[in-house]
């Protein structure tokens, strides 16, 4: 199936029981998709008139305590900051998916992994970070999203799945699992009628600065403990590699082949594969520096992910970088003649 | 003796921030005596706007989301349609519902969301110091359009109940104001069928209360109630448009 139902698939089989979305290329599958699965898992499906409305709703669903998704590419995921960071800083859990597309502004329906700054440095504003993976395959787009589920609702954070056109557009075999354990955690905290209990309320609004600080370490604080528990990576051929690429999506399936292609002409090239952007890799990246290893960055951008690679090696190593734009794919070809050179 | 009058168990003992003569006090005190009479607050959720309101939920004991500028009505949908028995209104003043959030309304009422909109329309923008809303009348002064506002700089001012009506969705939209006591009571009354529509899940209800903003209209209290008889009625006349 196509990596965009494959997402849809993820979140139903997650329990996530609402989902308000708006039409853009490449990603119309999504709410196709869900415009019959969600009502058919019981759940709640509209088309919002925008995808600021969606983000919206998801926070209102997010808020009454709803597993709530929503879905978009690049110039929507835009509109959708404002929502992010109110749901950041209201504690909400919610997962927002990004088929990303050339850019900026309308750009093209091509791929493109330009918006890695807007989800991993926090495209809204304020001291939030959302919790982001990146799928490569059919497969992930799948079970990544089941995790961010997962990771949303124990951070009580936004979680996002960076994907982009040829990930959400392809077509690959998908196991489907029987059933997925969700261990959905209680929600005491949610606006959903305060019937035997106390009223409770839903705010990003704090103001007194003393409050507000509080609230904000409250968030850090648990930003450092998903950089303890929720790194994830993929490495291959990196112990003996002399040059390592890091890519993540649609970027390291084609660094995969262009590793192999660069060991078939005598250079020693290891592949490196974030899968959690946020939180980044860091350390691996570091011992990875610290053994001599030499990097370079592949990415469908002017080169951002290639930042925090090079925060991460602390001039340990040297980071190269190498970028297409504008929807322009790289073959594996083009990208071990950069390697050899 | 028999105790005729007090408080509602929805609104909080807590003292008001508003100003003297705003009509926020009156009209968060109608919605929360009718939230009584209906016997809804255990599974009331309300979300609130940004504006003076914004701090609504300290006056209200039960549930409440606080919303981006404009959005409640997205908001409320996300809640009303995942928990369809829950009691959900917004309650939003002229920024919010007719500049910002005219998307979000629209929609919410084109749907025919199951919710209640309370909309506060005084003409001005109160918590930011007094700029012109999109509800400010010719002519009327505010700190963005000084010496009154000119069509054509700022265009005409917009008439939420009119525009709503023509909605299908829209199952009630009335107007009312908070100038006397023979005013109140209907709104009052207005107030209360927006509510009950929701329960029997006839579509969106809409009730634009034309308030007072002493404070930035540069008027004592009376004046300002005065000011909505004499004036804004003219312009904004009560009634009711849909039903």
């Amino acid at each position: 199936m196509k990596g965009n139902e494959a997402l849809v698939r993820g979140a139903i089989a997650a329990e996530c029981r609402a989902f308000f979305g708006y039409p853009i290329t490449p990603q119309n599958e999504v709410p196709e998709y869900m415009s019959q699965y969600m009502p058919d898992a019981g759940g709640v499906f509209i088309q919002a008139e925008s995808e600021v409305a969606a983000i919206n709703m998801v926070y209102g669903a997010a808020s009454a305590g709803i597993r709530a998704m929503t879905s978009s590419s690049s110039p929507g995921v835009s509109l959708k900051m404002e929502g992010l960071s109110y749901i950041a800083g209201a504690q909400l859990p919610c997962v927002v998916a990004n088929v990303q597309r050339g850019g900026p502004g309308l750009g093209n329906i091509a791929p493109a992994q330009g918006d890695y700054f807007q989800a991993v440095k926090g495209g809204g504003h304020g001291d939030y970070r959302l919790l982001v993976l990146a799928p490569w395959s059919v497969q992930e787009m799948h079970d990544l999203t089941v995790l961010a589920f997962t990771l949303a609702d124990k951070y009580r954070n936004p979680a996002m799945i960076l994907s982009d056109a040829i990930i959400g557009q392809m077509l690959e075999a998908v196991e489907l699992p029987d059933k997925v354990e969700n261990c959905i955690p209680q929600k005491p905290w949610a606006a959903n009628g305060a019937k035997g209990r106390g009223r409770n309320y839903i705010t990003s609004l704090y103001i007194a600065p003393e409050t507000l600080e509080r609230i904000n370490l409250d968030i850090q604080a648990k930003y450092r403990q998903a950089r303890k528990h929720e790194v994830r990576y993929q490495e291959f051929m990196v112990d003996d590699a002399d040059i390592v690429l890091v890519a993540y999506g649609c970027m390291a399936r084609i660094c995969r082949t262009a590793m192999k292609l660069s060991r078939e002409k005598g250079c020693k090239v290891g592949l490196f594969r974030p899968i959690s952007l946020f939180p980044f890799p860091s350390e691996r990246l570091a011992e990875l520096a610290a053994a001599g290893k030499r990097f370079m960055v592949v990415e469908l951008s002017a080169g951002q992910m290639v930042e925090d690679v090079r925060l991460s090696v602390n001039g340990a190593a040297e980071v190269d970088f190498y970028g297409r734009l504008g929807g322009i794919v790289p073959s594996p070809v083009e990208i071990m003649e950069q390697v050899v050179r | 003796m028999k105790k005729i009058f007090g408080r509602p168990k929805a609104l909080t003992d807590v003292t008001m921030a508003y100003c003297p003569g705003c009509t926020h006090g009156i009209a968060h005190r109608l919605v929360t005596e009718i939230i009584d009479e209906l016997d809804v607050m255990d599974h009331t959720v309300a979300v609130c706007p940004v504006g003076c309101a914004v701090f609504m939920y300290e006056y209200l004991e039960c549930d409440t989301i606080e919303a981006a500028h404009g959005r409640a009505p997205a908001v409320a949908t996300g809640v009303k349609r995942c928990l369809p028995d829950r009691v959900v209104f917004t309650y939003q003043g002229d920024g919010d519902l007719a500049a910002i959030g005219t998307a979000e309304i629209v929609h919410a009422a084109t749907r025919g969301e199951n919710i209640s909109v309370i909309f506060i329309n005084n003409a001005i923008y109160g918590m930011t110091g007094g700029q012109m809303a999109p509800t400010t009348m010719l002519g009327q002064h505010s700190t963005t359009t000084p010496g009154g506002r000119q069509q054509a700089r700022a265009g005409y001012p917009i008439k939420v109940c009119e525009l709503l009506s023509s909605l299908e969705g829209v199952t009630y939209a009335a107007r009312v104001s908070l100038t006397s006591p023979a005013n109140v009571v209907k709104a009052r009354k207005s107030i209360k069928t927006a509510f009950q529509r929701q329960i029997d899940r006839k579509g969106l209800s809409i009730v634009e209360i034309l308030s007072t903003c002493p404070t930035n209209w540069g008027m004592t209290p009376l004046d300002a109630m005065a000011h909505i008889d004499k004036n804004m009625s003219l312009y904004y006349p009560l009634g009711v448009f849909k039903e």
